[in-house]
């Protein structure tokens, strides 16, 4: 137990919470988009509720979800506190304090893009996963993503944070295996290019669904009318 | 060349500092940034003024004494130098040049541009070094040492302690420096018996002294003169880790 407490208190510590955090974040997003690209079977949501259902109804998967929640928790509280630890290394201030010459935007603003995604989080849950999971009355998800989906801010907003995300892996998946010791020289070429699918074609991927339905099912479809 | 200066002047560790504006005239383009300073503090005494402060030894980038903010790059602007082997030709006439110690914590301002850097010798002392006489250079011939290994440990060992990558460090961290420590003694023979100890200790006072913890930002690296690199904190995180889980 000290052991593990130690483990904690040290800087390395904690960034290697952060990054265990963030790559099982990562994880879940990849299977989240796979089971979503069900969406586009073209059979009304009939494949997409059936694995829902499957979801829900399997304990495994409930208890995975459990150490998701944890997950994400642990990574926006180790996150904000590393930030403001962090804040308080430098107390007389640099006059002139060049950093962007030396290190990429999306590295400078992680804290910024992952509170706007855990903003993002929770409007996202109240419009899917709490209606789905708790509520009564059964709305079938595949109404509720066409419903959702229609609104065209809605949409936006929905591809905006997608931009977000993206932004905050482009740092943070090689940053992980940074912070695990899993980079060297010779393999940092290829983590570099695992990283691009990571970061561009999870969220192109996600982006797609909010797309497809604004222009094939919703009100984008009118527009689409229009254009033809 | 023609210079306005925009100085920290700090009598003390407990003054509060300000900034102090200063011209300095028919500057030589192949002046280094030091001289420049030595003419001005020629200048300032002559006026019966206290010199400005700053550290310096070697004038040839290998002590790392010579630490300074110029215009808000450690070292200057330009890549893989100390301050001493910046040269005022790579500023253009009468630029104002605004001139700040290292800041962070862990390096508390002396006097004027000279900081306190003896939180890295605490650093050292936790663990940088090796407990045992490893005998003389006879002795290390007759240790065999692969060749990636031996460039890897001399890449490292070309730390030369300025504290510019905690300078540049948004967080103040430290961590590039204690890599370049650590991976120096890691990659070689002599290095093992006490590889696990060293590295958990070395974290500790690093975390003592309170730098702040890696970003993974890579400011380091950029603004390092020797151009040590981040693989060496992937090194250090890999060290610390094995040694806290076996
Ligand atoms: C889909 C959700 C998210 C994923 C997949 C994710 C992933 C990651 C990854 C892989 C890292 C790199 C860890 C490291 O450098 O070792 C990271 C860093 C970070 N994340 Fe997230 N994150 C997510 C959401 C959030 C949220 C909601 C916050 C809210 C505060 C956040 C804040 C941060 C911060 C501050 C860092 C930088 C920590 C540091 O370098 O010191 N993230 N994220
Ligand atoms: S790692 Fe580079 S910047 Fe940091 S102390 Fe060593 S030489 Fe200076
Ligand atoms: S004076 Fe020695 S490195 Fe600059």
């Amino acid at each position: 137990m000290n052991k593990a407490l130690d483990f904690y208190y040290s800087s390395i510590g904690k960034k290697v919470l952060m990054s265990v955090t963030g790559l099982f974040l990562i994880v879940f997003l990849t299977e989240h988009l796979i089971g979503n690209l069900l969406l586009f079977a073209g059979d009304e949501g009939k494949m997409y509720e059936a694995y829902g259902d499957f979801l829900v109804s399997n304990p495994v998967i409930r208890f995975i979800e459990l150490f998701m929640f944890l997950g994400i928790f642990v990574h926006i509280i180790i996150g904000v506190i590393l930030w403001f630890k962090n804040r308080k290394t430098r107390s007389v201030k640099y006059k002139l304090f060049r950093l962007k010459d030396n290190a990429t935007l999306a590295s400078r603003t992680t804290i910024i893009s992952g509170l706007v995604i855990g903003i993002f989080l929770y409007i996202h849950l109240t419009t899917f996963f709490f209606p789905l999971r708790y509520s009564d009355e059964k709305s079938g998800a595949y109404e509720l993503v066409v419903n959702a989906f229609s609104d065209f801010w809605y949409v936006i907003f929905y591809l905006a944070a997608l931009f977000v995300i993206a932004y905050h892996l482009h740092h943070g998946f090689q940053s992980a295996f940074q912070t695990l010791g899993l980079r060297n020289k010779k393999y940092a070429p290829v983590l570099d290019i695992i990283a691009f699918f990571v970061w561009c074609l999870i969220p192109l991927g996600f982006a797609a669904i909010p797309i497809y339905f604004f222009f094939f099912h919703g009100s984008g479809a009118t527009v689409i009318m229009w254009g033809f | 060349m023609n210079f306005t200066l925009k100085i920290w002047r700090q009598k003390n560790q407990k003054d509060e500092g300000r900034f102090e504006t200063y011209e300095v005239k028919n500057i030589s383009p192949d002046a280094s940034f030091l001289e420049m300073l030595d003419i001005l503090n020629n200048q300032l005494v002559l006026e019966n003024c206290d010199p400005v402060a700053f550290d310096h030894d070697c004038r040839e980038g290998i002590c790392g004494s010579c630490g300074m903010m110029i215009n808000g790059r450690a070292h200057g602007k330009g890549r893989k130098q100390a301050t001493c082997d910046v040269r005022m030709r790579s500023f253009t006439d009468g630029e104002t040049i605004t001139v700040e110690p290292w800041r962070a914590n862990p390096f508390p301002v002396i006097k004027d541009l000279i900081v306190d850097r003896s939180a890295f010798d605490r650093i050292m002392q936790a663990g940088g070094f090796i407990s045992v006489r490893t005998g003389s250079a006879p002795d290390a011939n007759s240790i065999p040492v692969c060749k990636d290994n031996a460039e890897e440990a001399m890449d490292a060992a070309a730390c030369i302690g300025c504290g510019a990558c905690v300078a540049a460090c948004p967080n103040s961290s430290a961590m590039l420096f204690v890599a370049a420590k650590v991976s120096q003694l890691a990659l070689l023979p002599q290095g093992q018996p006490e590889r696990k100890e060293r590295v958990q200790r070395m974290i500790t006072q690093m975390d003592k002294e309170g730098f702040g913890n890696c970003s993974n930002n890579y400011a380091c690296e950029a603004e390092c003169p020797k151009g040590i690199s981040v693989m060496h904190i992937a090194r250090l995180n890999r060290e610390f880790l094995t040694a806290k889980l076996t």
